[in-house]
């Protein structure tokens, strides 16, 4: 490819410093790619591929330890990594600037957004004060924020606001490449979606060429012209975003689509890629993908493939390029699983769980005497049921008081009003021992794998702790066996219950939080984003996992997620939450393929892979206390009615329920 | 059959045993959990943590022979009731013996024949002489000045001697300990048979070993210092005598034990205070939370001296009324240090517990205590077997970072009068001592550096050593999750 402009990187390598030094530790081991001016090339794979390290590399800004082994890269006619360090930091957010993940920690709390923007400004540029307040004020234009955004600290904005001021201070240098390292993942899908287009506007604008990271394929599919799948410190596949998108060559690439839930698998099982990313330090002699990919057969074990390129200009690592898997290979290709339907739970009619009118206020105490002046609606009167054997996908934003609503219902926190039954018991007034009875048949499973599980102790003595409280009876012989059946139940062995949480990767520490909460036999199981936190190809080994729980013992799921893929592809009825209140709920195929509500909408229109239609909603600002509809103030379908009376939930035919003025049942 | 000796066990005795036991226990648990040995390990491969831990064990083992406490028995007619005596004595006097007995006139310099002060001495043909008399112990086996040099070498040459073979025979058993595997495995060989030269080549120049050779170096150079001093101290005052002529070596020994006590006794008594209401405050918050705040931020803006003061001198009117309940000066001298430990955590605890009280309130909101709670698991056992032993680390790095300043605190304390009792040895009394002479021509200068050099050779290498605790406790230092 001609190179005017642009960063071109050849055979990248990055190294553990180590002080033996005889086993090269290599997280990124040999990348090459282009980027042309104007182009946004997309760098994915699951977590622990080297892709951000890449990024790091590339800025010179490795954390101790790291070092580059190798390699070069040059922006423009610039040789990056032979440039002495005093040119590079001129080159470092002035030519080549970079955004990262979580905008709150690259930020400075104590400086407003305008002064980190006149200091962006001041080392590249040196303008005069009143150009630097001209440019600060255009830069903030630029990136859809206003003027008065300047004087603010980053603590007044939201997340959005925070990411859409980084990337201003980051264009203050008028880069030739912007490298933005998983720009949205720390934010909610509406504002995901506002800006991915903000940067896809910006590249096109200045035409810039832009280096996104991320591990989601729909975001790749929205913004990529072209994809660099990464796997293990690897390139393994280049491609143009269609050809990618249309034909997946390398194995480790078309699982990655396999394995993605959608609603259009509903009822088909899940491909597992099975096993994880293989550990740092790892001794690869063939492919590096060899033990995990089904396709493989001896010569991906002895020896590993080079990168080749095929007729469309498909670059892949893969030995299937040069020559056909021999027909005789051992192994049998793609397990048989691939569109086996799933088992259904049956469905009995019997509700397992009934939430009336539940309402969670926290006051807000101020003044010496901590007078309560007011209080936050967390949980503003939400009813909900729930059948055996069926799942309720509670879907909204963050701050919506999804999280809060499932812990008043295992009364971790204390409800302010309204009810709830569980197999026709009512929970609200028990306390003591009934209550520790009844929590036998709820249970919680969290998000984040590394906070759930105490590090200080034995998986064995994690999983006994919920039988020793709530299933005394059971004696210590009894408890063992138990606790074996559990871990095997999960898919691990049972020899894990010796050992300690951090010998276990994320997907593996979901499977122990499961078991855990499966210990005392509930028939409720509250998910609390229980894949957020995972890479796609282990989410599908833990859908599956939930689903054949929920067949062979009947349970209940409340499904708390923003994933809207899996919801699709999992849940039976989706409940949309926003400020507190269900906003809509209904059957899952019926809700997802004919929103009601307008918040419903914009949600399923701003889920990436739909190529980001522009949606008509104002921004999320600051909830205000109000009489009306607390989403009028951002809905593009207001009227005035809606700044006046909150609306009432109406049921309409075939179970949906909406809370709009604009809906009126038939 | 009566025994010679009726061993006598003071308050601060039984506290030091007690926290001796609290350590095994402690040992013990750590020996059985994984994830709490690793760190350790970590402690015994660096080289700076293991040369300081060798430097604090002799000085754990000086205090630890200080405190174990007898009366001997007194000549007694037979078929008459033994009696014991009045004095408290410890293995330590005993072993170290002659220092303790040989007691000079007043002042002498370190290794001096002669007393430091003039005095009129009679001579045997009557005339009177000012001249500075010839110590009754240190050198009087020497006729003059001019055979000191050459005795001294000779002492310090058999020490070497006998230090050198110590040294051996520590060596040797080092290589043994590595040259069955009992160690960390060398680079090369199976283990369990590395041979002699092996083992060699394992502890000089293995990375893992790296730890137990420094370790070595310092219980080596130690070893010759120690026996050096052994065949010295019996003939000379080496570090000089006090105004009334007690052996200044034999003083810096005795401190030890005072200062080990005020820097780990202190420890026991804030540990309980800081852990319990820390926690308390962090995991139930509300009321108990305001509460406890309120209690650690008043007793914080007291001037902690004069708490302090205030505390010991209620303390000794009380000693001093009740004269009866104190059967030695020992059992006396000791309560008031006892004490003086007591005030020194009552407020010395809120530090800790304030990091405590943050660091629960962090712990209490994750999703593994959520997840408890789900269980009906009861608070207290959430709080001991979830919040406890994830707080645990911070516990151990506050403690072993307490421990020095500790020490110095002592020694202030002690000069401005309000630290131990004047009779207690303590370098804080023997520096207090020190003061008024320094302003004599030509100085008396041994006592204040004494007290220094023995003062420093604890808290360096007990800072050291919690720098290392802390590098191997430390999440971010150990590079894997």
């Amino acid at each position: 490819m001609a190179m005017n402009g642009g960063l071109s990187v050849r055979g990248l390598r990055v190294a553990i410093h180590h002080e033996g030094g005889d086993r090269a530790m290599r997280p990124v081991d040999g990348v090459d790619f282009e980027v042309a001016p104007g182009e946004c090339v997309v760098l994915l794979g699951e977590s622990g591929c080297g892709k951000s390290l890449t990024a790091l590399a590339l800025m010179r800004l490795l954390p101790d330890g790291l070092e580059l082994a190798g390699g070069q890269a040059r922006l423009g006619d610039t040789d990056l990594f032979a440039l002495p360090e005093q040119d590079m930091r001129r080159v470092r957010g002035g030519r080549l600037a970079m955004i990262f993940q979580e905008p709150m920690l690259s930020l400075n709390p104590v400086l407003t957004v305008g002064q980190q923007i006149g200091e962006a400004l001041e080392a590249h540029r040196h303008p005069t004060a009143e150009q630097a307040a001209a440019e600060t004020s255009r830069l903030l234009q630029a990136v859809g924020l206003e003027d008065r955004h300047g004087t603010s600290y980053p603590f007044q904005l939201s997340g959005g606001q925070r990411q859409r001021a980084l990337i201003a201070t980051m264009l203050a240098g008028e880069p030739e490449l912007l490298i933005a390292d998983e720009p949205t993942t720390a934010l909610d899908v509406t504002v995901q979606a506002q800006i991915l287009r903000l940067l896809k506007q910006l590249r096109s604008e200045r035409g810039m060429g832009l280096l996104l990271i991320t591990h989601d394929l729909d975001v790749a599919r929205d913004m990529a012209d072209r994809v660099v799948v990464m796997y293990a410190g690897q390139v393994v596949e280049v491609a143009s975003r269609e050809a990618l998108y249309a034909r997946p060559f390398h194995p480790y690439t078309r699982k990655l689509f396999s394995v993605l839930p959608s609603a259009h698998q509903r009822h088909e099982r899940l491909e597992h890629i099975p096993g994880s990313v293989p550990p740092l330090g790892t001794v690869f002699t063939g492919c590096r993908f060899a033990e995990r990919c089904a396709l493989a057969w001896e010569r991906c074990h002895a020896e590993a493939p080079d990168s080749q390129t095929l007729d469309d200009g498909h670059v892949a690592r893969c030995h299937l390029v040069s020559a056909p898997r021999p027909e005789n290979a051992a192994g049998a290709g793609y397990p048989p699983e691939t569109g086996r339907k799933t088992a259904e739970a049956e469905q009995v009619a019997a509700e397992l769980l009934e939430v009336t009118d539940l309402a969670v206020h926290f006051p807000i105490r101020k003044g010496l005497l901590r007078r309560t002046v007011g209080q936050v609606k967390a949980v503003d009167g939400v009813s909900l049921s729930l059948k055996r054997g069926e799942t309720l996908a509670l879907v909204g934003e963050s701050g919506c008081g999804k999280t809060t609503l499932a812990k008043a219902v295992l009364r971790l926190i204390e409800p302010t009003s309204g009810s709830v039954r569980l197999e026709g018991t009512t929970l609200d007034r028990l306390d003591g021992n009934a209550l520790r009875v009844a929590r036998a048949s709820m249970q919680i499973v969290f998000q984040d794998p590394f906070a759930s599980l105490n590090p200080r102790m034995r998986v064995g003595e994690i999983l006994e702790e919920g039988l020793r409280s709530l299933r005394p009876e059971l004696h210590r012989g009894h408890r063992a066996d138990v606790v074996a059946g559990l871990l095997e139940k999960v898919g691990l062995g049972r020899d894990a219950a010796l050992r300690y949480p951090h010998a276990f990767s994320g997907g593996q520490r979901q499977r122990i939080a499961i078991a855990r909460a499966l210990a005392v036999e509930p028939r409720l199981l509250i998910c609390d984003e229980p894949t957020s936190a995972l890479d796609v190809s282990v989410q599908a080994q833990i859908l599956s996992l939930l689903q054949d729980l929920q067949a062979g013992q009947g349970l209940g799921y409340l499904f708390i997620t923003h994933n809207l893929p899996v919801v699709g592809y999992l849940a039976h009825r989706v409940a949309v939450m926003y400020r507190g209140r269900i906003v809509e709920e209904g059957v899952a195929q019926d809700l997802m393929g004919r929103p009601l509500h307008p918040y419903t909408n914009l949600l399923l229109d701003s889920a990436p892979g739909r190529g980001l239609p522009e949606v008509a909603a104002a921004p999320a600002g600051r909830p205000e206390a109000g009489v009306g509809c607390s989403f009028a103030a951002r809905c593009p379908m207001a009227v005035a009615e809606c700044a006046q009376a909150a609306p009432d939930t109406s049921t309409l035919a075939g179970g949906r329920r909406v809370a709009c003025h604009r809906v009126v049942p038939e | 059959m009566t025994l010679s000796f009726r061993p006598e066990i003071l308050w601060s005795d039984a506290l030091l045993f007690l926290l001796l036991a609290a350590l095994a226990v402690f040992a013990w648990q750590v020996g059985r959990h994984e994830h709490l040995r690793e760190p350790w390990r970590r402690v015994g491969r660096s080289r700076m943590g293991m040369g300081a831990a060798v430097l604090l064990a002799a000085y754990a083992l000086v205090g630890i022979l200080d405190s174990l406490h007898f009366r001997p028995a007194l000549p007694a007619e037979p078929g008459q009731p033994v009696h014991y005596a009045a004095e408290v004595h410890s293995v330590l006097d005993t072993l170290v013996g002659p220092l303790r007995t040989q007691v000079e006139e007043t002042y002498s310099a370190p290794l001096a024949l002669h007393l430091y002060a003039k005095e009129t001495m009679e001579l045997p043909d009557g005339r009177q002489v000012r001249d500075f008399p010839r110590l009754k112990f240190g050198g009087a086996h020497l006729a003059g000045v001019e055979a000191r040099a050459g005795d001294i070498a000779g002492h310090i040459g058999m020490g070497l001697l006998a230090g050198g073979v110590a040294s051996a025979l520590a060596l040797g058993l080092a290589l043994v300990f590595v040259g069955l595997g009992a160690g960390p495995q060398g680079p090369s060989g199976s283990p369990g048979h590395l041979g002699i030269t092996g083992a060699w080549s394992a502890l000089s120049r293995s990375s893992s070993l790296a730890g137990l050779r420094a370790g070595l170096i310092v219980l080596c150079l130690l070893l010759l210092l120690a026996a050096a001093v052994i065949q010295l101290a019996p003939h000379y005052h080496i570090l000089g005598t006090d105004k009334v002529g007690q052996d200044v070596f034999y003083l810096s020994l005795k401190s030890v034990r005072t200062g080990l006590l005020i820097g780990t006794l202190t420890t026991l008594i804030m540990l309980p205070l800081a852990l319990f209401l820390g926690v308390a405050a962090g995991y139930y918050g509300g009321r108990a939370d305001d509460a406890i705040q309120y209690l650690y931020t008043t007793l914080n803006s007291i001037p902690g001296v004069l708490l302090i003061a205030s505390a010991v001198l209620v303390a000794q009117v009380y000693i001093e009324t009740h004269p009866e309940l104190f059967d030695t000066a020992a059992a006396r001298s000791d309560l008031r240090l006892v004490f003086l430990c007591l005030i020194l955590g009552m407020t010395s605890w809120t530090g800790l517990a304030r990091l405590l009280r943050g660091e629960t309130l962090k712990l209490r909101e994750m999703d593994y205590i959520q997840a408890a709670r789900a269980f009906g698991i009861s608070h207290l056992r959430i709080l001991g077997r979830h919040i406890l032993p994830n707080v645990a680390h911070l516990v151990l790095i506050a403690v072993v970072i307490d421990f020095s300043g500790l020490v110095l605190a002592e020694a202030v304390l002690s000069y401005v009068g309000v630290g131990v009792d004047p009779v207690t040895a303590s370098w804080g009394n023997m520096i207090n001592g020190a003061r008024l002479e320094l302003a004599r021509e030509p100085i008396v200068w041994w006592q204040l550096a004494a007290a220094f050099v023995f003062m420093f050779a604890l808290v360096l290498p007990a800072n050291l050593f919690a720098d290392s605790v802390r590098e191997a406790f430390d999440p971010r230092a150990g590079g894997q999750a």
